[in-house]
């Protein structure tokens, strides 16, 4: 019991920073707009919890012009990606 | 000894909601990969509409083709250029039509949905589907010019089926079965060929239309 809760992640506990997660591990990148009608959030509270992700070096950022708007690109890291796998695979093994 | 017990049913109580919270996660986590990486805003509607234009347009070409001939005697094909360039009237109508029908009520539930048409789940979807569909296009009109009409109707159904099976990872999974079952057909009436109409009305109309109605139960209009 102690080892499985071990391996669940922190940074994955808050709805909307699994759902970040989510979205960025099955595709390429998702950019920010994309990503805020996908979880159905405020601007401030998906740049808060994207911002805590960064910090963590799970999720990088580009920033780009498309048609002269800002537009940021969001992309999961390798560490990412990983962490994320061992967390899901932590809960499946605390729901068996 | 009550103490005990007390905490003995805390911890399952603890036990019991987390489990909870964790198969929520989990929801979220398959629904939010799923919405996010495949286009499902495909209306059932469009599916059903497709059919109908697709029997029509079956009739037709029976009525073009084997035109001014006993329903009981052997029927021939009657094929000149005139009967051609009606033939392909026709098929350029109901591409427009159901191309045109499928815009619309994709376009109309994915505002109810609240979700963006023109994305890049949606390009890549296109991209994927039109690969092969377009190859078997332009194969058919190459052998309907060369007067191999038999092989066009099998051949759509299996170049149809093709684009579906390989365009079926970017959407719906059922779309997947669909373009299995059309090439199918598609073998069948190159065995059968001779019934090739039959078969084209089957694929086209009346798949579609099946699909449709299990799509529009499935996933609303």
């Amino acid at each position: 019991m102690k080892d499985l809760l071990k391996d669940l992640n922190k940074a994955f506990e808050n709805k909307i920073r699994l759902g970040i997660m989510s979205a960025l591990v099955v595709n390429e990148f998702v950019d920010f707009n994309n990503l805020k009608l996908l979880l159905d959030v405020t601007d401030g509270n998906l740049a808060t919890h994207l911002k805590s992700l960064e910090r963590k070096g799970y999720v990088t950022i580009k920033k780009e012009f498309l048609d002269r708007k800002p537009n940021t690109k969001y992309f999961a890291t390798r560490e990412g990606k990983k962490a994320f796998i061992k967390h899901i695979q932590a809960i499946e093994k605390l729901i068996k | 000894m009550r103490n005990k017990i007390f905490r003995f049913t805390l911890y399952f109580k603890v036990l019991f909601m987390d489990k909870q919270k964790y198969l929520d996660d989990i929801r979220d986590i398959k629904e939010i990969m799923e919405r996010s990486s495949r286009f499902i805003s495909l209306s059932g509607m469009s599916g059903i509409m497709a059919g109908i234009v697709a029997l029509i347009a079956a009739y037709l070409a029976y009525k073009t083709v084997y035109t001014h001939q006993d329903y009981l005697d052997y029927r021939m094909a009657i094929l000149n250029s005139e009967t051609i360039m009606i033939l392909l009237i026709i098929a350029f109508m109901t591409l427009i039509l159901s191309i045109g029908a499928g815009i619309f009520f994709t376009s109309r539930k994915a505002r109810k949905q609240n979700h963006k048409l023109w994305d890049r789940q949606t390009k890549r979807l296109l991209v994927n589907l039109s690969i092969p569909l377009c190859t078997g296009g332009i194969l058919c009109l190459m052998l309907l010019f060369k007067g191999y009409i038999g092989l066009v109707a099998p051949l759509t159904l299996v170049f149809y089926g093709l684009a579906l099976v390989n365009a079926s990872k970017y959407t719906l999974s059922e779309i997947r079965s669909l373009g299995i079952i059309e090439i199918l057909l598609g073998l069948l009436a190159f065995h059968f060929i001779g019934f090739g109409l039959i078969f084209w009305s089957i694929g086209f109309g009346i798949l579609h239309i099946i699909y449709g109605i299990v799509m529009q139960r499935r996933y609303g209009s």
